[in-house]
């Protein structure tokens, strides 16, 4: 009876304020979904739909036109829509994998040895997310250039590798190792090298796969350093397409919606199968004082 | 009576030089010592901080030095004192519109978002799991959606097409299409209203876990000691409890508010009318990536620089007092 009357004696929640605050986030919630809602059914409108007085926010009859078109809109161009779509995928999955590699390398040691000059790192990895990589712009001009990078994949892939948000959560994903788990590794013979990829990394996978998602919004679409620093058309990715079929008005309006819901699917999928993993490595993600 | 521990100053003195050489001698045998037995951890850090070093540290101390120079890629810098820093705060009047947008934009943003953030990461975990995935990726979609806030640029048309301006006139609240896009009493809200639907990002996930890992038992303690309602269990035991997220949030959401450019630039195009979107950004963008003065983009990044570094480390500082 006690402990009933105990878990009884629970904080006073109104049912008015509950209702207001789930209406609250019902609104809020229409209002995030309306335009992604909207970007997949204008990518089936038919083109009288498109163009329909007064504009309908729902699809009527839906149909592939749209992707077909984007197919013949490049079928003879001189890049091919396919060469766009392979440099989009190259950029995303090697600078990915490289910095998950890299950055989860250079956590373990931030995390689990001690060695001097540890904390002073940390910090300005800490700092370092204070500020927006833009603050670099020009000075990075300059190293690209020198370092003969300027119109090639390394221009975006080798900053990318060294994105601060994967190293800062990775790093505090990989304290709550137990430090038995690898002195035990240690006592049996393991080298560190071995210690970090046969122990640490499969322990760590929550954590690698945060880092997919936020190295793939930084590389799928709407990196900077792509626009800047690739000329080549062959080299570009589906942005520059998509800009060119944007530039051509009004009359793309069908292709370029089939491209924004093709552009969205792919991160929104990888969230989806992913969310799990994402949510068990943000619990680790604060600042410690 | 003290003198037997009073140190004998000149026993100290000659002892002085040879102790220093021995304690330097065992210090640089101690560093050799750790560089040996950390070499390992050396390989290992070394990939990344060589890259970090070179696309992260070195040019926010380049950018600094440059900001004290003319320099246009072509000739070597010139040293110019502060005249690029005199030049933006005294002559560009464009760089002062970009200041106060950048600051307005950010002062709004960056609150409300933030705290969007917290509330609706708090309203969510109280449902059933299923259902909080499933809000969870709705609120947080957008961000990860690439460029689809482009979208936007249709619902905001300028002609009776756009489906803001045919949903208004149909209910007539208004008789003829607004330029939303570029009419400037509009541009800066528009542009907030977007930054806002696209900012339940990555702190957004952080205090969603940072919720879910809050100790139960801390919340029936709460109840015994005499927490009354929500807001009171909030204040005194759920915010308290996720400081590390909260500041990691802030640190997020505050970069966040004040980088904005690409979406500015392809909303409200480059300039944009008026300059009413230009931020400091797009006006370093302008600088660095058009005209190519470089000291003076420098100067302009300088200045994005300090201000985003000290309005992070000042809300750092004010979130230590959280619950206290």
């Amino acid at each position: 009876m006690k402990g009933i009357s105990i878990r009884s004696k629970r904080v006073n929640r109104s049912w008015l304020m509950d209702i207001f605050l789930f209406l609250l986030l019902g609104l809020v919630a229409v209002f995030m979904a309306l335009p992604l809602v909207f970007t997949i059914s204008n990518a089936f409108k038919p083109l009288d739909e498109i163009f329909i007085f007064p504009p309908r926010f729902l699809v009527r009859n839906p149909t592939f036109d749209n992707f077909r078109n984007l197919v013949i809109l490049f079928a003879d161009t001189w890049v091919p829509f396919s060469r766009y779509v392979f440099n989009t995928f190259f950029i995303a999955i090697l600078g990915t994998v490289g910095h998950v590699i890299i950055a989860s390398a250079a956590a373990y040691p931030l995390a689990k040895v001690r060695f001097p000059g540890r904390n002073i790192l940390f910090s300005l990895v800490v700092m370092a997310l204070m500020f927006t990589p833009y603050v670099t712009q020009v000075p990075n001009y300059m190293t690209v250039t020198w370092l003969g990078m300027v119109d090639t994949y390394w221009a975006v892939i080798l900053p990318a590798f060294g994105m601060t948000l994967g190293l800062y959560l990775m790093k505090q994903f990989m304290e709550q190792i137990p430090d038995a788990l690898i002195e035990a590794a240690k006592v049996d013979g393991a080298s560190e090298y071995r210690i970090f990829w046969q122990i640490v990394m499969p322990i760590v996978k929550p954590a690698w796969l945060t880092l997919i998602i936020f190295s793939l919004q930084n590389l799928w679409t709407g990196n900077s350093a792509a626009t800047r620093f690739i000329y080549s058309e062959q080299l570009k990715t589906v942005d520059a397409a998509f800009s060119q079929i944007a530039a051509g008005g009004l009359v793309r309006t069908g292709p370029v919606a089939a491209v924004t819901l093709l552009m969205m699917l792919v991160p929104i999928t990888v969230f989806i199968v992913t969310q799990s993993n994402i949510i068990q490595t943000m619990s680790t993600s604060g600042i410690k004082e | 009576m003290n003198a037997i521990y009073e140190p004998n100053p000149n026993l100290d003195q000659n002892k002085a030089p040879l102790a220093a050489k021995h304690r330097l001698k065992a210090k640089m045998l101690g560093h050799w010592k750790d560089v040996k037995r950390n070499k390992h951890a050396l390989v290992l850090l070394a990939p990344y901080f060589i890259i970090f070093f070179t696309f992260t540290v070195l040019p926010v101390l380049m950018s600094l030095v440059l900001s004290f120079t003319y320099f246009n890629m072509l000739e070597a810098p010139r040293w110019i004192g502060w005249a690029n820093y005199a030049r933006l705060f005294a002559q560009d009047d464009v760089f002062l519109i970009a200041l106060k947008n950048t600051l307005l934009f950010a002062a709004i943003t960056g609150p409300i978002s933030y705290m969007a953030c917290f509330f609706f990461a708090w309203l969510i975990n109280g449902l059933p799991p299923k259902l909080r995935a499933f809000l969870t990726l709705v609120l947080y979609a957008p961000s990860i959606a690439g460029n689809t806030y482009l979208i936007w640029t249709l619902l905001f048309s300028s002609d009776s097409y756009g489906y803001m301006n045919a949903f208004l006139m149909k209910w007539g609240f208004i008789l003829e299409p607004v330029q939303w896009l570029q009419d400037p009493r509009f541009m800066l809200a528009i542009l907030i209203l977007v930054q806002l639907w696209l900012s339940l990002g990555t702190a957004f996930l952080a205090f969603i876990a940072g919720l879910q890992n809050v100790d139960r038992t801390l919340y029936e303690a709460g109840a015994i000691d005499g927490i009354r309602n929500r807001w009171q269990e909030l204040w005194f035991i759920t915010l308290p409890a996720m400081r590390p997220q909260l500041m990691f949030g802030a640190v997020i959401q505050i970069t966040n508010a004040f980088a904005v450019a690409e979406i500015s630039i392809y909303l409200l195009g480059f300039p944009s009318v008026d300059y009413a979107a230009h931020t400091i950004v797009t006006h370093l963008i302008d600088y660095g990536t058009i005209r190519y003065e470089m000291g003076y983009a420098s100067a302009i990044a300088t200045v994005l620089f300090v201000i985003m570094l000290s309005t992070n480390l000042i809300t750092q500082k004010l979130l230590r007092k959280v619950g206290d």
